[in-house]
């Protein structure tokens, strides 16, 4: 059952992440990107990271493509088809360098003998990852979270001064 | 129990489709799907050794929780930026952003 769930997501996510790069048009590109994200949620849940799931859905599916949406729909007057081709010999550059890269990870990946695997089923508990992400002691996240929220007003206020209009 | 190496070669697929993407298209907004697409492999990656490697710690779950929150921000500020650019010149097509040059 499990590996059967595992390989109906990894379908969706390769066949999904493929078309997001090749298909001619961007709203269909993004809409193809949702389901590249829903599909990584589903790992997140098949890991047993139900937070971090939750996580990826609200912030990735539910927040970030609502602003590509818009976004295109406020930059593509003319259909939101692609204006410009590129030469042949550029596609093919592209193709052969992510092939090969991608080949020769896949290859190193599968030669590559790990440590023990040791999976252990079982959800962390909410109280172990709200001590963790707010302690301040050795394995404990209070300055990273700090420093995030600080980056997330920055980006407020520069996305603010960047997009408003200039009287 | 499924191998922790599957995970990684859907991860890796998903990667070098971004890198072909970031390559291939001429789109601003294409290329920022592209980069998201390779963030989102990475963190794949992360959750997946934290999960099957080190099950006791939680490192690479809150790696994943933060870049979750980072990329986030990045695309927001990218998007001001390209609106910005779109007012500007009428286009985001990367080739016709020479005006900058000047």
């Amino acid at each position: 059952m499990e590996i059967v769930v595992f390989y109906i997501l990894a379908a969706v996510i390769v066949v999904f992440s493929v078309l997001t790069v090749t298909t001619q048009r961007i709203l269909r590109s993004a809409t193809y990107l949702l389901f590249v994200l829903f599909g990584t949620a589903g790992i997140y849940f098949q890991l047993n990271y139900s937070f971090l799931g939750a996580v990826q859905l609200t912030i990735y599916a539910g927040g970030i493509i609502v602003l590509y949406v818009f976004s295109i729909l406020l930059t593509s007057p003319d259909g939101d088809k692609i204006a410009t081709k590129l030469p042949k010999s550029k596609l093919f550059a592209g193709l052969v360098a992510s092939l090969a890269g991608a080949v020769l990870c896949i290859f190193i990946t599968l030669n590559h003998t790990f440590p023990v695997s040791r999976f252990v089923p079982g959800e962390i508990d909410m109280k172990t990852i709200g001590f963790a992400l707010l302690g301040t002691e050795k394995y404990q996240y209070m300055l990273p979270f700090e420093a995030i929220s600080v980056l997330l007003l920055a980006c407020i206020i520069g996305g603010i001064m960047i997009a408003r209009k200039r009287g | 129990m499924i191998h922790m190496e599957y995970y990684l070669v859907v991860s890796t697929i998903m990667f070098f489709a971004g890198i072909f993407g970031f390559f291939y298209r001429r789109n601003l907004l294409a290329i920022l799907i592209s980069i998201e697409l390779i963030l989102n492999s990475v963190d794949i990656n992360f959750a997946v050794f934290n999960r099957y490697l080190f099950p006791g710690q939680l490192e690479g779950f809150f790696f994943t929780l933060f870049a979750i929150g980072i990329s986030a921000a990045e695309t927001a500020v990218a998007i001001a930026i390209i609106i910005n650019i779109y007012r500007n010149i009428r286009n985001i097509q990367v080739s016709k952003l020479d005006k900058m040059k000047h």
